[in-house]
């Protein structure tokens, strides 16, 4: 049923696939996901901070944007975020932002969200009596987060921050809609060029279940390897 | 939500910060060159032969050069020893907004000059005329408006086409299923594979996707058009008259020079990449016109 | 911010002449509505099978659970947008090929179907950890009755499992209809592409997008009370 289909086209376009496609992909999921991450665990903790009005902007904050769907959110960005700059900086134009910089801070402030939830989860795992423990000491609340309480959330919750990783990688494709350059852009764009769907699409999927399988075979190993058992 | 404008303040910050100061008497996006040191420019994937990406996908064509001799005339305006030109890629759906927001400085595309779109941008000279019409494949045997009754049309979101289509699906009440593509390579398959009976966009592009198409001959244009022709510009932000009067300045002086037929030529009488294919398209009388009288009226009637 | 609101602009008529700005959008959020419910039916039946195949004793049932449940999680929902759309067609026998790419509201269909098959691999997480989070007595308890496997899934076994994971459902029900909106980019009129058409037709960007933000909430909320009736309406009496 392959007859009429012509893998060559996917030698003759690889070094614009990961060249540019592949390297747009990691470099968004990487930075994302490391904002992502700091964001989130700022949130997680605003979360679960004594303070009321910390409390419910957090709360707020990540119910809305997990209420919301990401292509919506990611067109949302990409036009608001000039004004929100300007509104910033107290500019009376709209700030330049590319691209990239858009698409960054979209998937940063989207995924910080789903993050925070891991990020909770894995504090309150930590009992209590830790808290206290570290508070008798005379430790302030942010040395015994420093300390105490995130060096065993994050170790706790490693497998699933690297998991939510994944996810992200895969979600970093919705910048399709954006016309930007990604890996499944690049492949999307080659397909139109040389009518060879087929190819391209297969292609790009085999790619995206290589390194998504890879990586979550070695998050499992991982898990085994850092549980803290009890 | 107090966090998120913190952050994205720290964000932003930055940039703007370390920008340098200075040239008060400029405004607006003239302003933001020089203080930059760069112009963005928005291209399009498959507006072929306007703009478009060649066979490394990297952008080239008619209008993505006229951007770039407004890029040149911006430089020797500001006086800069160097202008750097950077490229964000943009949609039919997209370029409005990002125009407005600041993304991007100069639309290089096929955007249809009209009274509607002026109330949002800005345009400048003239530098194409077309009128709507669809595509389909001749084993469908569609060539009138009418004979789109109860088919399933596809047309590129955002576009002045989709518009028409629509109200003229409306008045008709011919029934058809509307899809909307991302772009235009992208409604052009829907056909290709089946999915759509008919792609509905302006003709030239219609023309170039055919000529690119991996059998021409399989494909027909209806005769009948779905408006009148109408004026492209390249698109800049509305309320900016230093800029728009350089841009004016520069893409006049181009149009009415030997080198603005010979660029005309170029992209719509020779073979143009990625695969060498010529859109035999020479220069009609009201293009000629348009291009001696540059313009950038909206009104059809006027070219 | 030099933008021009226009709070009115949902009054007015759209360019496709069958009603307001608001009634592109509400028609949008059917669509939505539509979409999710459907492939729900899907991605549950499908779920709940692959996620008992996963608990079952055979190691066949198990190796084609975890395949189905590798494959649909490990690549981009958009991808796979894409090879239901445009790569299926191609690899089905001509005729066929051509009979499903004329279907009326193929991109529906082809969008439930996605949408389905994945949410499934997610649904069969759920399942097979519902079933796993169960004590082991209850299934030997089973057994002990005469009751076969078959009988001993579904009148011992599930029963306790759904009750269980009935929030991670309701947040994977909600994950699925987020997920609706990808189906834009294969021509599905769902909330998010008509929010998108009304911006471009009437370049009012963000009271679209705010208008398709709060719908998105409210189906959310209305979601989630439904859930918790539910919850409330199955849940075993005196239990936990």
């Amino acid at each position: 049923m392959f007859a009429n289909f012509d893998f060559s086209v996917i030698g003759a376009s690889l070094p614009y696939l990961f060249g540019q496609g592949m390297v747009f992909t990691l470099t968004l999921t990487a930075l994302a996901a490391t904002g992502g991450i700091v964001f989130g665990t700022l949130l997680a903790m605003m979360r679960l901070s004594s303070i009321p009005g910390l409390t419910h902007a957090a709360k707020l904050y990540v119910e809305l944007m997990r209420s919301l769907p990401l292509v919506l959110v990611i067109f949302w960005f990409y036009f608001l975020v000039p004004y929100i700059g300007a509104w910033a900086t107290g500019s009376a134009t709209p700030i330049q932002v590319g691209a990239f910089s858009s698409a960054l801070i979209t998937f940063t402030l989207f995924e910080a969200a789903y993050f925070a939830e891991i990020m909770r989860a894995g504090i309150q795992s930590i009992p209590r009596g830790q808290t206290a423990a570290a508070r008798a000491l005379g430790m302030s609340y942010a040395q015994t987060m420093r300390l105490v309480v995130l060096p065993q959330a994050l170790r706790n919750m490693l497998p699933l921050l690297l998991t939510q990783t994944i996810v992200l990688f895969q979600d970093t494709s919705l910048v399709y809609v954006l016309s930007l350059t990604d890996f499944l852009g690049a492949a999307s764009k080659v397909a139109q060029r040389d009518g060879r769907l087929v190819e391209m699409y297969l292609f790009a999927a085999l790619v995206y279940f290589a390194v998504c399988f890879t990586a979550s075979l070695l998050v499992r190993r991982l898990q085994a390897r850092t549980a803290i058992v009890r | 939500m107090h966090l998120s404008h913190a952050l994205l303040l720290a964000a932003l910050a930055i940039p703007a910060a370390t920008a340098p100061v200075g040239a008060q008497e400029l405004s607006g996006t003239l302003k933001k060159v020089k203080d930059t040191g760069a112009i963005t420019i928005g291209y399009r994937d498959s507006s072929v032969p306007f703009s478009y990406l060649d066979g490394n996908q990297k952008p080239v064509g008619y209008a993505y050069e006229i951007c770039l001799k407004i890029a040149d005339a911006v430089k020797a305006q500001l006086k800069l020893d160097k202008l750097e030109v950077k490229l964000n890629p943009v949609t039919s759906a997209t370029r409005i907004p990002l125009i407005a927001n600041g993304t991007i400085d100069l639309e290089c595309g096929s955007t249809t000059n009209n009274a509607d779109r002026q109330k949002q941008a800005a345009f400048t000279n003239t530098h194409f005329l077309t009128a709507t019409r669809y595509v389909a494949k001749k084993e469908k045997g569609l060539d009138k408006t009418d004979d789109l009754k109860g088919r399933t049309v596809v047309s590129t979101s955002g576009t002045t086409n989709i518009r028409q289509i629509n109200e003229i699906n409306a008045a008709r009440g011919l029934g058809m299923r509307i899809l909307p593509a991302k772009d235009h390579a992208e409604a052009f398959l829907m056909v290709e594979t089946g999915r759509a009976d008919a792609f509905v966009m302006d003709d030239v592009l219609l023309a170039a996707l055919v000529a690119g198409s991996k059998t021409p001959d399989a494909y027909a244009i209806s005769s009948e058009a779905q408006s009148k022709p109408e004026p492209y510009g390249i698109m800049l932000r509305k309320d900016d008259a230093p800029f728009k009067a350089v841009a004016d300045a520069a893409t006049a002086a181009l149009y009415k020079s030997p080198e603005g037929k010979a660029l005309y030529e170029k992209w719509f009488t020779q073979a143009i990449p990625p695969r060498g294919i010529n859109l035999k398209l020479p220069l009609s009388e009201p293009m000629q016109k348009a291009l001696a009288h540059p313009s950038d009226s909206a009104d059809p009637a006027a070219y | 911010m030099n933008y021009t609101w226009n709070w009115g602009i949902f009054q007015e008529p759209s360019p496709e002449g069958a009603g307001t700005y608001a009634d592109m959008l509400l028609s949008g959020l059917s669509w939505t509505i539509a979409t999710a419910l459907a492939s729900w039916v899907i991605a549950f039946s499908l779920g709940s099978v692959i996620g008992v195949m996963r608990t079952l004793p055979s190691r066949a049932a198990n190796a084609v659970g975890a395949a189905y449940v590798e494959l649909f999680r490990n690549v981009p929902l958009l991808v796979q947008m894409f090879l239901w759309y445009f790569v299926l067609p191609e690899l089905l026998p001509a005729g066929l090929g051509t009979a499903v790419k004329q279907l009326p509201d193929a991109p529906f269909y082809t969008a439930v179907l996605c949408l389905g098959f994945f949410t499934a691999s997610r649904v069969a997480e759920q399942v097979r950890a519902g079933i796993q989070s169960l004590p082991r007595g209850q299934r030997m308890a089973g057994t002990a009755m005469g009751f076969t496997t078959v009988q001993t899934y579904r009148y011992v076994l599930l029963p306790n499992a759904y009750r269980i994971i009935l929030p991670p459902l309701t947040s994977e029900f909600l994950n699925n209809l987020k997920n609706t909106s990808v189906a834009l980019t294969i021509g599905l009129l769902e909330l998010t592409a008509r929010a998108r058409s009304m911006q471009e037709f009437s370049f009012q960007v963000f009271e679209a997008f705010t208008a398709a933000t709060i719908l998105y909430l409210l189906l959310n909320l209305v979601v989630i009370a439904g859930a918790t009736l539910l919850e409330r309406t199955v849940a075993v009496p005196g239990a936990r």
